[in-house]
């Protein structure tokens, strides 16, 4: 046995290159600093009337029913697709993948752009349901949804496809055999089993769509009470009143901060972004 | 026959083609190494896959045919199926694991609750009913997954390694308890095996899979006794040859010679001998023996207080002698030795 065999453990541990180390606290510092920033500029005394006019109560209400309408449909919607990509072979599968990807990588004023020359007044499809049944996504709350579960979409799709990809399918063959209808499988086998990944990608998508500022403005406007979210709210106050921004920005800083915590166990250790 | 099978399948390195049949009141195990396809036989007669070539029919019903293109769904199918490490659904009690079959079969919660309490004090598991499966036993976890592919009544009952997730020590009871529910159903019984212990005590009759292929059928004092392959002859604990036979000797198919006693076989044969049958000597032997070698201990294992031991030479042989004896005549691997078999110890049939 070699002498450094018997070390008490840690002692005989490679040390980092101070290098990296320096490095590593300057990446560090990098993201606290702005928290900092943030907090020492805070107006804890008015924190409340600031939060309570009527442009912050319109906008952290409208940012509420927004991002859950869209986790709603990004739900409703990502599950199915994520079913598809992770259990049935097709050609051009890696190809949809990216596709549904490409709302994380693309920048969202882009995103907003596409989707004002797909949904808007004069779109692609958004002509013919203005026509037809005069449904109009611009300038309207239902357009900040859409802009929404465009970009949070991909979240939840991409944590549920490598939850069934991680899933034991044999217990889906046990329910075929117990006499369960392929729907029924699914909805009392494989959604269970899902649920954890399901819980970790509604989380992260919510989070995502309160957050989204670029497509929104781009493609549903910036209207108080119907397409202000709290982002367009908060760099609209950056001008006229700073506090009132601050006082909002904290308030996406302690939702952020809730959804991590909450997401600790089930996220993190699961790796799953990296898996997909 | 109740049930009927030809099986064909290609899954990954496997090449299956089998025959399985089986009558409503017998117990069938197939046993076999792993990798041998018995798993795959299981999941083909459940309709977890289709046949490539061959057809499945049970009770006169065609489930799966590859001519006609016919193929009954897994839940379609008349067929419990308890899987190896049993499948319980984590996050239901034991009681609505043992209802699923019955809600999904479109039976109202409470009477399914009521039907899988049956089951579940059929199997002296009443008090357990609300138990998730991580707060079971590994035999009540088994006795459960029993009690849920019995509750849908199947006439079709397979079992895969079912007392392999078990530790030795509960095995035994899990057996014999095995046995007195598998003899109160009524279907055709299926159970597949690696431990010739359970094909034993368990079954009426075994099929032996190798490779995909039925290598022996009957019961198993009728296998055990003829071994074809090197694989059962090991598992029952003798010495396997394949040969010639040609006036009174066998000329084996690996080289060397062996005398026999009966003067009238003729043509392919196997022959086995039982290690207990096979002498070891340090020097040559003189007297009857007609069959004696010279040969290098390779290797011994110590059985109880016998040992076996491995001498390769002229033929490969394993000889059973008492530990005393191999301490007398000092047996060691490396040690060359003269090994030694009467003929009248010979079981010679055809092959």
């Amino acid at each position: 046995m070699r002498p450094d065999a018997l070390r008490a453990p840690g002692r005989g541990r490679r040390r980092a290159p101070p290098l990296v180390v320096i490095a590593a606290i300057v990446a560090m510092a990098f993201f606290v600093v702005p928290l900092l920033g943030l907090l020492q500029r805070a107006p804890w005394s008015n924190l409340w009337s600031d939060l309570t006019t009527p442009e912050a109560r319109d906008a952290l209400r409208l940012s509420l029913v927004c991002s859950l309408w869209a986790t709603a449909l990004a739900t409703l919607f990502g599950v199915p697709l994520a079913w598809v990509l992770a259990r049935v072979e097709f050609p051009g599968r890696s190809l949809v993948r990216a596709l549904v990807l490409l709302p994380m990588v693309v920048p969202p004023v882009v995103g907003g752009v596409a989707l004002l020359y797909a949904f808007g007044r004069s779109g692609l499809v958004g002509e013919q349901l203005y026509d037809w049944f005069g449904i109009q996504f611009t300038f309207s709350t239902s357009g900040a949804v859409l802009a929404e579960t465009f970009v949070a979409m991909p979240f939840l799709v991409l944590t549920v496809e490598a939850g069934l990809r991680s899933m034991d399918t044999r217990y889906e063959d046990a329910a075929a055999t117990l006499g369960a209808s392929r729907w029924m499988t699914f909805r009392r086998v494989t959604l269970p089993f899902l649920m954890p990944s399901l819980v970790a990608g509604a989380a992260l998508a919510w989070a995502r769509a309160l957050g989204e500022f670029g497509a929104t403005i781009t493609f549903a406007g910036n209207i108080q009470g119907r397409t202000q979210t709290t982002p367009l709210a908060v760099y609209l106050a950056l001008e006229s009143r700073p506090e009132g921004a601050i006082a909002l920005s904290l308030v996406l800083l302690a939702v952020s901060i809730v959804v991590l915590v909450m997401l600790r166990d089930r996220w993190f250790p699961s790796v799953t972004l990296k898996r997909a | 026959m109740s049930l009927d099978a030809v099986l064909r399948s290609h899954v990954g390195p496997l090449d299956l083609d089998a025959e399985v049949s089986a009558d409503v009141d017998e117990i069938v195990a197939i046993l076999g190494p792993n990798g041998a396809g018995k798993t795959t036989i299981l999941r083909l007669l459940a309709g977890l896959r289709a046949v490539d070539e061959g057809h499945v029919v049970l009770d006169g019903t065609s489930l799966d045919d590859a001519a006609l293109g016919t193929f009954v769904v897994p839940e379609r199918r008349p067929v419990g199926f308890v899987f190896q490490d049993y499948l319980l659904f984590p996050y239901l009690s034991a009681l609505d694991n043992v209802a699923f079959g019955l809600r999904s079969r479109g039976a109202r919660k409470r009477e399914a609750r009521t039907v899988a309490h049956d089951w579940l004090a059929r199997v002296g598991l009443e008090d357990r009913a609300d138990a998730k499966p991580a707060e079971l036993s590994g035999g009540q976890a088994q006795r459960v997954a029993l009690a849920r592919a019995l509750a849908t009544e199947p006439r079709l009952l397979l079992l895969d390694e079912p007392l392999a997730a078990l530790d030795a020590s509960a095995r035994g009871g899990m057996r014999r308890e095995l046995r007195r529910h598998l003899a109160t159903f009524g279907g055709v019984r299926l159970l597949v095996t690696h431990d010739p212990v359970d094909a034993a005590t368990l079954a009426d009759r075994v099929l032996v899979i190798e490779d995909g292929r039925v290598s022996h059928a009957g019961t198993f004092a009728e296998i055990s006794a003829h071994p074809r392959s090197p694989y059962v002859a090991d598992l029952v604990g003798l010495n396997l040859f394949r040969g010639r036979a040609h006036d009174a000797t066998i000329t084996l198919d690996r080289g060397g010679e062996l005398a026999i006693a009966d003067t009238t076989i003729r043509g392919e044969v196997y022959a086995v001998v039982s290690p207990r049958a096979v002498a070891v000597y340090t020097e040559e032997p003189h007297g009857s023996p007609r069959n004696r070698w010279p040969g290098t201990i390779t290797d011994q294992d110590v059985v109880g207080d016998r040992v076996w031991v491995r001498v390769d030479g002229g033929v490969p042989l394993v000889a059973e002698v008492t530990q005393a004896a191999a301490r007398e005549l000092g047996l060691e691997p490396g040690r060359r030795v003269w090994s030694a078999i009467k003929a009248t110890e010979i079981d010679v049939y055809e092959a």
